[in-house]
């Protein structure tokens, strides 16, 4: 086993150890945890069979192997930062509408409590 | 008597709200209730504690939400007051209360779901810089080409609305620079649009958030969005 197999193997382990304790936390929800995960399995699974990924290069015509690895990367995080942005965009109207909620029921509130004061006086 | 509710969204706008109050409650319309509503979009200035002050009737959003967000909570508040028409109108002390009378009487005389109070058909009080002027003559190219009704003014925010047109705003408004769009939005919903000349006033305080870099984001922002609402709602 070379350095860079120890450190690959070693990196990923490591990156699947942090989402683990992310969604532990909770910081971070199950649902891009799984995401996460999936990715972490796939790097280590490289990491380990190396051999492999030749193997898929080959079959998909690719000469150069890493190339193929690079382009599924830069798919998959456009894919995912294209899916954030739908998340920020629905987050964004959610947030919108809780925050007209708020200010109408605040102005309810306050109407109440000046009614009531009235009526005390 | 006719139901008229005014909303003035105000960001920042401790300076000039007070006076615009005051020349709103000076208002004498025939046959009219008015009720205002000054939407405090997140102020960071003394506009909250103004409003609180002086008891003027306000809702107040915890976060800023922008021109679009802050308006669509005004139509709310008109939708469930059951008003007969919403003004839109800024709080800066660009629109005066006093030409709202011109708007109220187009709006029940010429069956328009929407008027939008122009600068540009007498061009008469402000008339904004020539760059400006630009920009809004391209938006209306534009704007004329997805609703094929020539607008002089799209970007006014001076407008009326009937309860049909509340009744579509307090649903889906749009969020950033609504004006252009909101049109081309209402006109695919079958409401009459038109126009009117009015009077407006450079504004009282604080700046406007479209200069420099920001406006050739506006231009862009706008056009896709007027673009992207045509194929949202075209039938």
């Amino acid at each position: 086993m070379t350095t860079i197999d120890i450190l690959s193997i070693g990196g990923s382990f490591g990156f699947l150890i942090l989402v683990a304790s992310f969604i532990k936390k909770g910081k971070l929800r199950e649902e891009y945890g799984i995401v996460w995960i999936i990715v972490n399995l796939t790097l280590i699974y490289f990491a380990l069979f190396r051999g492999q990924l030749d193997v898929i290069a080959h079959y998909f015509g690719v000469f150069y192997s890493p190339a193929l690895l690079f382009i599924v990367a830069i798919a998959g995080i456009f894919i995912f930062l294209l899916h954030l942005s739908v998340v920020v965009s629905k987050q964004h109207q959610q947030i919108k509408k809780m925050a007209q909620q708020i200010a109408h029921l605040e102005s309810e509130l306050n109407a109440q409590i000046t009614t009531e004061l009235k009526a005390e006086k | 008597m006719v139901r008229i509710g005014i909303i003035i969204p105000a960001y920042n706008e401790s300076e000039s709200i007070i006076q615009l109050v005051d020349r709103i409650n000076q208002l004498k319309l025939n046959e009219c209730e008015i009720n205002y509503v000054v939407i405090n979009d997140a102020s960071t200035d003394q506009t909250l504690e103004t409003l609180q002050k002086n008891k003027i009737n306000h809702l107040n959003l915890s976060i800023n939400l922008g021109i679009g967000g802050a308006v669509q909570t005004g139509f709310q508040w008109a939708f469930k007051n059951q008003f007969d028409y919403a003004v839109q109108m800024d709080g800066d002390g660009q629109h005066p209360p006093e030409e709202l009378i011109k708007l109220i009487d187009a709006i029940i005389l010429n069956g328009s779901d929407l008027i939008i109070g122009s600068r540009f058909i007498d061009k008469q009080g402000f008339q904004s810089s020539f760059f400006r002027r630009l920009g809004i003559r391209c938006i209306s190219i534009i704007l004329q080409l997805f609703i094929h009704q020539k607008i002089s003014d799209p970007t006014s925010g001076y407008r009326i609305f009937n309860k049909k047109a509340i009744n579509l705003s307090f649903k889906v408004y749009p969020d950033e620079y609504p004006e252009p769009e909101s049109l081309v939005y209402f006109k695919l919903n079958g409401l009459k649009i038109s126009e009117i000349p009015v009077m407006m006033n450079e504004r009282v305080s604080g700046k406007s958030s479209i200069s420099g870099l920001n406006s050739i984001y506006y231009m862009f922002k706008v056009s896709i969005a007027m673009f992207f609402t045509y194929f949202r709602y075209r039938k």
